[in-house]
C-alpha cells in the first residue's frame, strides 16, 4: 500500500490540521508516514503545501516525485491546480470551492472551476456551505477531509477514532460536530463520484 | 519507548532533552525556530529544569551556550544558516578554545531560500572551524545524532555542528527515543587557561585543534552514519550527503538500480571511504543538499581522472534544494509529470496579514516621503520586509538583520536626506541598537521607524527582547527625547502619523519614530487563550 497526498491551501487556512488527522489515522493503521510542511514566510497568506506520504514500506524522500501523487486535497480552488504536475495518472483532485482572494489578479471563479472539471477524477465541494448547514462554519476543513477519505486507503472507522482523539480535549460536542462535518464531506464524495 | 511523530527540528529538541542538556539558546529563524519552541513547550514541569529562553541574537546565544559548556554542562545553540554569520566570531573561536560540557551547534540551512536571503551551506563553516559536522538524512538520525554529537563533543572537547536543511526541519516522521541521560553537574574546566585566547595561549589551543584533525577524520571513517553499500554495476557510483540520500534511494528503489552507494552524514570527509568508491566505479554522481562541497573536493583529488558529475557540471541544478525528480533526471530517467499548471493559476506570494499595523505604518510612510521622491527607505528582515512588494513597494533594501539603520546612516553620510529606515522591534534589539549608537555619535541625520509589534512576528510570534523598553533604549543610546516619537499605526490616525513623519524627515539629526501596535496574529492567539481559560 502506498498513498501520496498533496494537501494545498493558503497560509492560515489550517492545512496542517488536515495533515495531522490523516497522519494519525495512518499511524493507527500501522503505516509508515512522512509529512513535509511549509513553515515561515509563506504562512503569511502565501501558497502553502504539505506532502504527505503513507506506505506499508520504508519511505525515503520527504517530497513526492512529480507524477506521483495519488490525491491532491485542496482547501482552496486555485491552489488545487498549482500542483497538477505532481498528480499521477488516475489520481484524484478533491477541492473546496471557496476562494481566498488575497491577490489583485485572482482569476474568475468560473474559469478555475472549469479547469478542475476538465480533470478526469475530481470532487468539487462547497465545504463552507456544508459546514454552515450542519451549524459549524469553522469545520469546513473537516468537510474537505471527509470528501477525500474515499480516496485514501484507510478504514473510515480509523479516521473517526482519530478525530475523536484529536478533539477529545475540547469536549464531546466538538468531537461530534467534527465527526458530522467529516461524514457530510464523505457522503458528498460518494454521492458525486 | 513509544514512537513520536516529530519534525526534524523537534526530533533534535527531544533528543537534546533526552541527552541531558541543561540549557538551549537560540534566536528565532526559519527553519530552525521549532527546536527551541519544542523545548519550551515540553519543559512544563520543574523536574526538567532546562534553561530555554530566546536570546537577543545568535551571537549572544552562542556565547551564552559556550558559558554553559564552560561550567561543565551539556548545551545546544540553534540558529538558521545566516544566523551563524552573526555568531561567526564566537563560533570560530569556540573551536579553538574547545569546550568543557558537551556543546552542539545546530544550524538549519535553507536551500531554495524559502524564507531567507541566501542559501549558504553551513558545512563550509564546519570545515572552516575544523570541527566535526553531522548531517542527518532523516528524522530518526536527527534524534540519534544529538546523542552521537554529544559523545564526540565530550570525547574531543570540541564543539560539534549538526547541519540540517529546511526539508528535514519541517518534515514529520516517526522517531523512536533512547534511554535518557542524566544532566551533568557543575564543573569548571580542568585547565583554567583553556578559554583565554591571548595569543600565546591561543597558539597552543590552535595546535591542539590541529592535532585532533586526524582523529576526527578517523571517527568519520568508522562512523555508523557514513555507510558504504555494495552494488554490482560499477559503471557509476553515488555519493549522497545527508538528505540527498533519501532522494537517491527513492529513485534507486523505483528503478531497481544496483550501483555502489556511499552515504555521508559525518564530516570531516571520510577520505578512505571516498577512495574506495572512486577506485571501484568508472564514474561518480555526487548528490549534496547545498553547495558542491564534496564535488569540489573530489575534483581536486590527486589523480582525478574519472568522470565526476553533480552540481558543478550541470547534471544537477547548481542552485536550490534537490528533489527526487532532479536525481531521476541526472540518471537519465524521464519524469512522468501530471497535467501542466493551467494559465489561470496566479502566483500567491506572502503578504502582510489583514489588520496588520505595518500596513498603516507603510501607508503613512508612503504619503509622508512622497515629496522627496523614491529610493530613500532602507529596511531589513522581518514581516515588514513584505513592504517591498505591491501594493506598498515602500522599501529599497533588505540585506541582513539591522542593516536598515546602518545603511541609512551611510547613505546620510553620503548626503542623502531624508534617509529613512524601517526596522522591527525584535530586529532592533538583535542588531539595530549598535548602529543607532553609531548614528547618534556621528550625528548622522536619519529617521529610524521602528515597527514595534511587540513580538518576533515572521517566525510565529516569539517573545521580543525589549518589549516595552524601546523608548528607554533609544534615550539611553542618546537620541534626543523630543525626537523619539510614538505613533499608533491605525487607519484613523493616518493624517496625524503622516504629520509626525514629515516633521522628523525634515529634522537634520537622529530621530526615532516608534509605530507601536501589537501583532494581529499574537493578539488573536491571546484572545483565543483567554476565551479557553474562561470557558
Amino acid at each position: 500500500m502506498k498513498t501520496d497526498i498533496i494537501i494545498a491551501g493558503v497560509g492560515g487556512q489550517g492545512i496542517l490540521s488536515i495533515a495531522a488527522c490523516i497522519g494519525l489515522a495512518a499511524i493507527n493503521s500501522n503505516l509508515q508516514l512522512k509529512q513535509s510542511e511549509v513553515h515561515g514566510m509563506s504562512q503569511r497568506g502565501g501558497a502553502v503545501v504539505s506532502n504527505l506520504r503513507l506506505s506499508d514500506r520504508e519511505i525515503y524522500s520527504d517530497l513526492i516525485p512529480r507524477g506521483g501523487a495519488d490525491l491532491i486535497l485542496s482547501v482552496e480552488p486555485m491552489e488545487a491546480l498549482r500542483y497538477l504536475p505532481w498528480l499521477t495518472e488516475g489520481g484524484w483532485v478533491v477541492t473546496n470551492t471557496t476562494p481566498v482572494k488575497n491577490i489583485n489578479n485572482y482569476p474568475g471563479s468560473a474559469e478555475i472551476i472549469t479547469e478542475i472539471k476538465s480533470l478526469k477524477n475530481n470532487i468539487i465541494i462547497d465545504a463552507d456551505e456544508i459546514a454552515r448547514e450542519i451549524g459549524s462554519p469553522r469545520s469546513s476543513n473537516m468537510v474537505v477531509l471527509g470528501a477525500a477519505t474515499p480516496f485514501i486507503d484507510i478504514d473510515y472507522k480509523i479516521f473517526e477514532s482519530g478525530i475523536a482523539g484529536i478533539f477529545e480535549r475540547k469536549g464531546n460536542d466538538t468531537v461530534e460536530i467534527n465527526l458530522q462535518a467529516m461524514r457530510a464531506g464523505r457522503e458528498f464524495s460518494i454521492k458525486n463520484n | 519507548m513509544d514512537k513520536l511523530m516529530l519534525l526534524g527540528d523537534e526530533a533534535i529538541a527531544q533528543a537534546g532533552m533526552d541527552a541531558g542538556i541543561s540549557g538551549i539558546y537560540a534566536y528565532p529563524g526559519t527553519p530552525s525556530t521549532e527546536i527551541m519552541e519544542y523545548v519550551q513547550k515540553s519543559v512544563s514541569s520543574p523536574a526538567h529544569e532546562i534553561f530555554c529562553q530566546w536570546s537577543a541574537n545568535e551571537k549572544t546565544a552562542m556565547e551564552a551556550a559556550l558559558g554553559m559548556s564552560y561550567a561543565g554542562k551539556r548545551t545546544m545553540v540553534c540558529m538558521k544558516h545566516v544566523g551563524l554569520n552573526v555568531a561567526a566570531d564566537p563560533f570560530m573561536n569556540s573551536a579553538v578554545t574547545g569546550v568543557n560540557g558537551g556543546f552542539l551547534i545546530v544550524v538549519a540551512d535553507d536551500p531554495s531560500m524559502h524564507s531567507s536571503q541566501n542559501e549558504q551551506d553551513s558545512r563550509f563553516y564546519g570545515k572552516f572551524a575544523m570541527i566535526p559536522v553531522l548531517e542527518p538524512s532523516n528524522q530518526q538520525e536527527s534524534y540519534d545524532m544529538v546523542f552521537h554529537g554529544f559523545e564526540l563533543s565530550e570525547k574531543f572537547r570540541l564543539p560539534v555542528m549538526i547541519r540540517i536543511t529546511t526539508r528535514l526541519s519541517h518534515s514529520r516522521a516517526a522517531v523512536k527515543g533512547k534511554e535518557t541521560l542524566d544532566k551533568k553537574t557543575l564543573g569548571l574546566p580542568a585547565d583554567p587557561m583553556q578559554f583565554i585566547l591571548l595569543p600565546g595561549i591561543a597558539r597552543k589551543r590552535y595546535s591542539n585543534l590541529l592535532s585532533y584533525q586526524p582523529e576526527i577524520e578517523k571517527e568519520s571513517e568508522h562512523s555508523g552514519y557514513n555507510q558504504f553499500f555494495q552494488g554490482n554495476d560499477n559503471s557509476i557510483g553515488f555519493i549522497a550527503c545527508g538528505l540527498a540520500y533519501n532522494y537517491l534511494m527513492e529513485i534507486v528503489h523505483a528503478k531497481k538500480l544496483d550501483h555502489p552507494v556511499l552515504k555521508i552524514s559525518q564530516y570531516p570527509l571520510p577520505r578512505l571511504l571516498i577512495r574506495k568508491i572512486k577506485d571501484q566505479c568508472d564514474s561518480l554522481l555526487i548528490l549534496e543538499e547545498g553547495y558542491p562541497l564534496v564535488e569540489e573536493f573530489l575534483k581536486g583529488f590527486p589523480g582525478s581522472d574519472k568522470k565526476i558529475t553533480g552540481r558543478l557540471d550541470g547534471s544537477l541544478p547548481r542552485e536550490g534544494e534537490l528533489n527526487p525528480d532532479h536525481v531521476a533526471k541526472a540518471l537519465g530517467f524521464s519524469v512522468m509529470e501530471g497535467p501542466s499548471v493551467p494559465g489561470v493559476v496566479k502566483n500567491r506570494p506572502p503578504s502582510l496579514c489583514k489588520g496588520c499595523g505595518h500596513i498603516d505604518m507603510y501607508n503613512a510612510l508612503i504619503e509622508a516621503i512622497e515629496t522627496y521622491g523614491p529610493g530613500r527607505v532602507f529596511s531589513d528582515i522581518g514581516c515588514y520586509t513584505l513592504g517591498a512588494l505591491p501594493p506598498f513597494s515602500a522599501i529599497n533594501s533588505c540585506v541582513d538583520m539591522g542593516a536598515s539603520i546602518t545603511m541609512a546612516k551611510g547613505a546620510a553620510d553620503a548626503g542623502l536626506h531624508p534617509s529613512v529606515c524601517v526596522i522591527g522591534d525584535s530586529t532592533f534589539t538583535h542588531s539595530g541598537m549598535t548602529g543607532l549608537l553609531d548614528a547618534v555619535n556621528d550625528q548622522s541625520p536619519i529617521t529610524v521607524i521602528i515597527g514595534d509589534n511587540s513580538t518576533t512576528g515572521m517566525t510565529g510570534g516569539q517573545a521580543s527582547s525589549a518589549t516595552g523598553r524601546i523608548e528607554d533604549i533609544c534615550r539611553g543610546i542618546g537620541v534626543l527625547p523630543e525626537h523619539i516619537r510614538l505613533i499608533i499605526p491605525l487607519k484613523k490616525n493616518h493624517a496625524e502619523n503622516v504629520a509626525v513623519m514629515k516633521e522628523e524627515f525634515a529634522y537634520r539629526g537622529v530621530s526615532v519614530i516608534i509605530a507601536r501596535r501589537e501583532c494581529i496574529q499574537v493578539a488573536n492567539r491571546r484572545r483565543k487563550e483567554v476565551r479557553t481559560i474562561k470557558s
